[in-house]
């Protein structure tokens, strides 16, 4: 069967489970690229869901848990679509694999710090996330777009729940504004990885998004908003990256290590 | 006495009436009409109760939110547990039209004033204990509050009509959790079996005290707040999870299950009070845990608060200015 008539509309409902039974399975190469798009995603979810029960206020709970449950449904659909090219399924991906088998940007593995040190990774992963998935929108391979064309929609929320908590923490108080100040710095050196192509990237042609294209829009966004909060884009130490190719931080192992622990206790076992 | 006459024009005496009237009618006191103070006071006790109920009710589940088993069931946990945030801020809202601030429901939680639910202050060790939270104590939950959609407090009442609507999702999630497990491996089904074996007591003793000791039932079946008994409702949940039990392949630890054809009920046995009131003077096993982590995370986000409300009289102030 030819791929078209595998195609979902993007208004339809494209879950995890519709990916994993009516798709065409990805080459390998497509599938790095869909797996790097889930580990982002899934990282960011396993993050965020700490903030439940923890958070400043009742409608942060509520904000964080939901922001956490859209990028978990990001990643459950591209892990979905990546595992096809091995037959593997999304929990194989998330579960089975090792610390350097995952191919998020370290950015997304940095710990939530306090409230402000939070919201500053979510100002820059937001304003990538939304850049990117616009752009995937178009890519040549139809699931990808479909999957981009939801989640665009969605961390466009994100991107705008960053931002609001960007100005009232940088404006609000003396307190607040040193520790959003303080957040950025730890978050920023992580942002060049995100805009760095490689060869997985550039052999996709039309169907993936070369992470140098969605550079200046990204600077001008966040630029604008820092401009607003009478803030200064951090500078100096940039963080050598590494996370497409496994390479990590120390922060991800423990996140890993936690949520895969009930899981490899009972290999084989469905839930 | 007029029925539209607004309630500020009226006598103390004509109010009670039209009150009495509105009760006996079956009809909804909404927030603009007279009340007696201790219909707004027993109100304001039992919806703040329940708010703070949902709200600490997020941690033992939020527990498992990072190591759920599957990505299927870390995202039906993590919107259960969104759900449960949704509750509390209804419920927070409900009160909030009897005249008291959610400031002030939030400081007599953490201080320990008021009370919730003391079926959270039981820990969550094993992820069997996520399906019998949805199974039992979603269930129990629900057996309570479907009769509170007919409260006679309007915003009480609609705001469990949608609460009841999601616990019903919440406790068949629970049930096929359990379910899953129970057909799984055996070392799947054995934490089901532990896991149902210690959380069976606990949701039976939800409804409150035998009905012989329950001091505040009379006055708010009376009201039309509270609808049935607590030994009622208590026979209604059994009677609903022995048969889902044996669906589940699972025992209930409780030898004096039986069906009592007279009754047409199903018989159980004695339950043991004393730890009850235990845990409800504080001493279960995870009551200071469960208040000391509500009290961090407010404690923690108070100059996030604090900086929201300067900002917003920031803007409210440049906005005045052009």
């Amino acid at each position: 069967m030819s791929e078209t008539s595998f195609q979902v509309s993007i208004g339809e409902a494209f879950t995890a489970e519709d990916i994993s039974e009516t798709v065409e399975a990805p080459s390998k190469q497509l599938a790095k690229y869909a797996m790097r798009l889930g580990d982002d995603a899934l990282i960011l979810a396993q993050r965020l869901g700490w903030w439940v029960a923890r958070a400043p206020e009742l409608e942060e709970d509520v904000a964080l848990c939901n922001i956490a449950l859209d990028q978990l449904g990001h990643a459950r659909a591209f892990l979905s679509f990546a595992g096809l090219a091995w037959a593997k399924t999304e929990d194989d991906l998330a579960y089975f694999r090792n610390e350097s088998e995952f191919t998020n940007a370290q950015v997304f593995e940095q710990p939530n710090g306090d409230f402000a040190q939070t919201i500053a990774r979510q100002f820059v992963v937001s304003n990538y996330q939304c850049g990117l998935y616009i752009a995937l929108q178009a890519s040549a391979n139809s699931t990808i777009a479909a999957i981009s064309a939801k989640a665009a929609k969605e961390v466009d929320y994100h991107r705008d729940h960053a931002r609001q908590w960007m100005l009232r923490l940088a404006l609000g108080t003396d307190e607040s504004r040193k520790r959003i100040i303080e957040g950025l710095n730890v978050i920023w050196p992580f942002v060049d990885e995100l805009f760095r192509d490689d060869e997985l990237v550039e052999g996709l042609g039309a169907s993936a998004v070369p992470p140098s294209s969605l550079r200046a829009d990204f600077d001008k966004a966040t630029l604008e908003v820092l401009a607003r909060c009478e803030m200064e884009v951090p500078q100096g130490f940039v963080a050598r990256g590494g996370g497409r190719q496994g390479i990590h931080t120390e922060f991800l192992g423990p996140l890993l290590a936690e949520m895969q622990v009930l899981a490899r206790a009972h290999p084989g076992a469905t839930w | 006495m007029a029925k539209n006459t607004p309630s500020f024009a009226l006598s103390e005496q004509e109010a009670l009436a039209r009150f009495d009237e509105i009760i006996a009618a079956d009809e909804r006191i909404e927030p603009s009409d007279w009340m007696p103070d201790a219909y707004r006071k027993t109100l304001i006790r039992q919806i703040s109760q329940h708010a703070h109920s949902e709200i600490i009710g997020m941690q033992p589940e939020g527990n498992w939110i990072t190591r759920a088993p599957s990505l299927k069931r870390k995202a039906i946990l993590m919107a259960k547990v969104q759900d449960e945030a949704g509750h509390g801020l209804y419920l927070y809202s409900a009160a909030q039209t009897l005249g008291i601030g959610r400031d002030q429901m939030t400081e007599d939680l953490i201080s320990g004033k008021a009370k919730y639910s003391s079926i959270f202050n039981y820990h969550t060790p094993t992820w069997a204990d996520i399906g019998s939270i949805g199974w039992l104590v979603d269930g129990a939950a629900i057996c309570n509050q479907v009769p509170l959609c007919r409260a006679s407090y309007g915003p009480y009442g609609r705001a469990m009509v949608r609460i009841c609507k999601e616990e019903s999702f919440h406790q068949r999630q629970g049930f096929e959790i359990l379910l899953h497990l129970s057909r799984g491996s055996k070392a799947q089904h054995d934490m089901a079996q532990e896991s149902v074996n210690r959380w069976y007591a606990p949701a039976l003793m939800m409804f409150g005290p035998p009905d012989a000791q329950s001091p505040n039932s009379a006055q708010s079946m009376a009201w039309k707040i509270k609808r049935f008994s607590n030994d009622d409702l208590r026979q209604r949940f059994v009677d609903m999870i022995v048969p889902q039990s044996e669906v589940l392949g699972l025992t209930l630890p409780d030898r004096a299950i039986r069906w009592n054809e007279k009754r047409g009920h199903f018989d159980y046995g004695d339950l043991d009070w004393d730890e009850f009131n235990e845990v409800l003077k504080g001493r279960g096993p995870a009551n200071s845990i469960r208040l000391e982590r509500r009290k961090q995370a407010h404690d923690d986000g108070a100059w996030v608060r604090e900086a929201a409300a300067a900002y917003a009289a920031r803007e409210n102030k440049e906005a005045m200015a052009s």
